[in-house]
């Protein structure tokens, strides 16, 4: 079929025209960039939800003007279940994976495509279908459950929870599907010359990724289907008033979702991975440690899921083994810390806004990690449990190590999925909000969290109204600076000056190929003869 | 699994995409794709087998009392038909392979026979419950039934979840062989091409599996 890019048009935006052609593409680039928008639309409905629920909490209820912006303590629940569970099912989880991986892991193993195509594009409607049933019970009948659906609440409180809960159903078989097609991929249709050891680090984190996908995800599945088999039938299995457990349903939720904070991170790593080295112009230090270290960290995901039930009534014994196998994800996780300082260090540096992004994922994944070690000590979470100490740490996890990572990889990538550069002083304007917003935002968040905030309450006494005050103006910051990021893509888009096939001097083979790529990756099949990173 | 037939000299030629460069390549992607499929299946399955267990664990005479209202027989049955559908289904794969287009129809068609001989008897299983009133969780009425647990109704929780869900795998393993055998017919399959039906034919093996499980877990045990 080779011929048929001579008489379409020469790269893969151009090659066919029109919505349907996109609705019906097999090609990873296009599916990547559907992914793309759809993720973004997510993400802005998130975080309107994000600011009306840091709006609310600007003051104590007793004031009258912006106290009460959510009206009562059920709406503030609902928004903040859906603003949770967006961010996470439809934004993080999904994020790099479906977006960059679609797109950059062929063209990174010389690839023409990934191994199934017609499944890559059945797995993103999996995924708008999930995403449309999910937050359409926001105009039935609001979930107020919180993002992690605990029984036995969610299987009494009359919400459409068996609507979201197969939403979220939908959305892993989406999951699955990628992590499936991503490890075939990458087994069997590398390259001539492309060896294991010689992909880049992001194959390495995508293909670790996707082992605890398949992995994981088939667990939250069940229990998810059981949820709405208890809610509708019933059958008695969380429900202690039928003899059933509903810790069960905790320790079934974490089994997932534990490994599922991996499944946010670990891509983030491989993108952080492929900045370092790139920026700093030097071979990356300790390639099979970083690599190995992302197999490390998905098999000690596993074993580590009691640490979210320390004080829900498992045994201590269970609590002891938890907090220590739980330390253990440190191990491999500063290995790549310290990889990546050794990279940087002796290197020659460029501040581009990509690796201004990569340098600010190294800084706030730095503190969300340290704490994360802090809430794994037992008698630490006993105290530090459900209060903004834990909302503190998971955002400078989550926002501040994933999005940073994906914002930093599609700047880096943005030339050649586009063939247009961005105006790079509204590039680093946006970071700069957005590391500055960031901060402002949550680490207050872990003084209040220390002070004995509680979280998921709507409203709190005078004593925390001050840092919560300075919290709310953070996430105002961060808007703007997202606002800014939104205004550099769109102008780069329309009307930027056009890409260079390798902007940035790189070595993977993703910048072999022209920019945008054509139709099927590389005009000619590369044969690959050296490592990723060949700088000095 | 199969043989696998590495030659190419045949009549017809091997179609294959435009993202693979063999045949082979082709093949063992499928293969595989199937394969890491069939994991997660397990694992699904494996999840709730935990929660069995757990509860067995908990409630061993409740178990015992639940599983004792199951007739074996039926289960028995049914699970000899499986198997019996597994080698037509096997089966069905080497006469593709030897081009036996006639008789390859002829066993998918007597696979999807046997699922429907297991669905009809899980029917009439399903109803005969039902008319006992044993009935999952908060509807199973203690009294009526004269249960001596009195949560009975979480034995029959985990029998309707996980019978149920495994007669919706035998349903749409019914549906994909219906898909395999209007293709046979029609001639898409042959000695230099087979991968869908290889592919279906591991996921009503495993679906098979599964229920070889499940049977005396529910039936036997206690
Ligand atoms: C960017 C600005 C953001 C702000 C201002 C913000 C604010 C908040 C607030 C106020 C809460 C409620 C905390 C509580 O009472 O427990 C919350 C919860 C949460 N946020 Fe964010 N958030 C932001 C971004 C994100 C992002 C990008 C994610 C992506 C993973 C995220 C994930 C979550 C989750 C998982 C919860 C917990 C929901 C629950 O407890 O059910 N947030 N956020
Ligand atoms: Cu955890």
């Amino acid at each position: 079929m080779a011929t048929k890019s001579a008489h379409h048009g020469d790269n893969y935006i151009n090659f066919e025209k029109g919505l349907w052609s996109w609705l019906t593409t097999v090609d990873h680039k296009r599916i990547g960039l559907m992914y793309m928008i759809s993720v973004m639309f997510f993400f802005f409905v998130g975080g309107v939800m994000a600011l009306l629920l840091r709006l609310e909490l600007f003051a104590p209820n007793a004031t009258a003007n912006v106290g009460q912006v959510l009206k009562n303590g059920d709406v503030y629940n609902q928004v903040l279940t859906y603003h949770g569970a967006i961010m996470v099912f439809m934004v993080i989880v999904p994020g790099i994976p479906a977006i960059l991986g679609n797109f950059f892991l062929p063209l990174h193993l010389g690839a023409k495509d990934v191994a199934f195509p017609k499944i890559n594009l059945a797995s993103w409607y999996c995924f708008m279908a999930g995403a449309a049933l999910a937050v359409l019970t926001f105009f039935f009948n609001k979930i107020d459950t919180g993002w992690t659906f605990y029984t036995p609440y969610s299987i009494r409180t009359g919400t459409a929870t068996v609507m979201m809960v197969l939403g979220a159903f939908i959305m892993g078989m989406s999951s699955v599907l990628t992590g499936l097609n991503f490890i075939v991929t990458v087994h069997k249709l590398r390259a001539p010359g492309m060896t294991m050891h010689r992909m880049p680090l992001f194959v390495w984190a995508l293909y670790s990724t996707a082992i605890l996908q398949m992995l994981a995800t088939p667990v939250l599945a069940i229990t998810l289907l059981l949820l709405a088999a208890e809610k509708l039938f019933g059958v008695g299995i969380f429900d202690p008033a039928l003899g059933g457990d509903p810790v069960l349903f905790q320790h079934f939720f974490w089994f997932y979702s534990h490994p599922a904070v991996y499944i946010m991170i670990i891509p983030a790593m491989g993108v952080v991975s492929e900045l370092i080295t790139t920026f700093s112009r030097k071979v990356i230090f300790g390639y099979t440690a970083i690599a190995y270290s992302s197999l490390g960290i998905a098999a000690v995901s596993f074993f580590v899921w009691g640490h979210h039930m320390f004080v829900s009534g498992q045994s201590e014994t269970a609590g002891i083994i938890f907090s220590f196998l739980t330390m253990l994800v440190g191990v491999p996780t500063a290995i790549k810390m310290f990889n990546w300082v050794a990279t940087l260090y002796k290197g020659s540096i460029s501040f581009d806004s990509p690796m201004l992004f990569a340098l600010g994922f190294l800084f706030l994944f730095a503190i969300g990690g340290v704490t994360g070690i802090m809430l794994a000590t037992l008698p630490i979470d006993v105290h530090f449990h459900d209060t903004y100490f834990v909302v503190a740490h998971f955002h400078y996890v989550m926002v501040g190590g994933t999005l940073m990572a994906l914002m930093g990889g599609f700047y880096y990538w943005f030339p050649k999925m586009f063939g247009k550069m961005f105006n790079e002083n509204l590039a680093r304007l946006s970071f700069v909000f957005i590391f500055i917003g960031f901060n402002v935002t949550f680490f207050p968040q872990f003084i209040l969290g220390a002070m004995g905030m509680p979280r998921r309450y709507f409203d709190y006494i005078p004593a925390y109204e001050t840092l919560n005050k300075v919290s709310t103006v953070g996430s105002w910051l961060i808007l703007t600076g997202f606002l800014f990021g939104l205004y550099a893509i769109v102008q780069g888009i329309r009307k930027g000056p056009k890409a260079s096939m390798n902007p940035w001097n790189s070595k993977t083979l993703e910048w072999q190929t022209s920019s945008p790529p054509p139709h099927d990756n590389f005009a000619v099949e590369p044969i690959v003869t050296a490592g990723p990173y060949e700088y000095r | 699994m199969s043989t696998d037939s590495t030659t190419h000299g045949g009549v017809r030629s091997a179609h294959v995409s435009h993202h693979f460069k063999t045949a082979e390549q082709e093949y063992d992607s499928g293969k595989q794709g199937i394969w890491l499929f069939m994991v997660t299946e397990i694992l699904m399955f494996g999840a709730i087998l935990v929660g069995y267990a757990i509860f067995h664990n908990i409630y061993p005479e409740m178990f015992a009392e639940g599983a004792k209202t199951l007739d074996w027989r039926m289960g028995f049955v049914n699970t000899l038909v499986l198997i019996f559908s597994s080698f037509t289904m096997a089966i069905s794969i080497s006469y593709v392979q030897r081009n036996e287009q006639k008789k390859a129809a002829i066993a998918l068609a007597t696979t999807i026979l046997c699922g429907a001989i297991f669905m009809c008897i899980k029917y009439f299983e399903y109803s005969h419950k039902f008319h006992l009133g044993l009935y999952p969780g908060r509807f199973l009425d203690v009294a009526k039934v004269g249960a001596e647990h009195a949560n009975l109704g979480m034995y029959f929780g985990f029998y309707y979840c996980m019978t149920g869900l495994h007669g919706l795998h035998v349903l749409i393993g019914m549906g994909l062989i219906a898909w395999l055998l209007i293709r046979t017919i029609r001639g898409d399959f042959h000695s230099q091409y087979w991968i869908p039906v290889e592919g279906v034919g591991i996921f009503w093996h495993i679906v098979d599996l599964i229920w070889i499980f499940l049977f005396p877990l529910l039936y036997l045990v206690g």
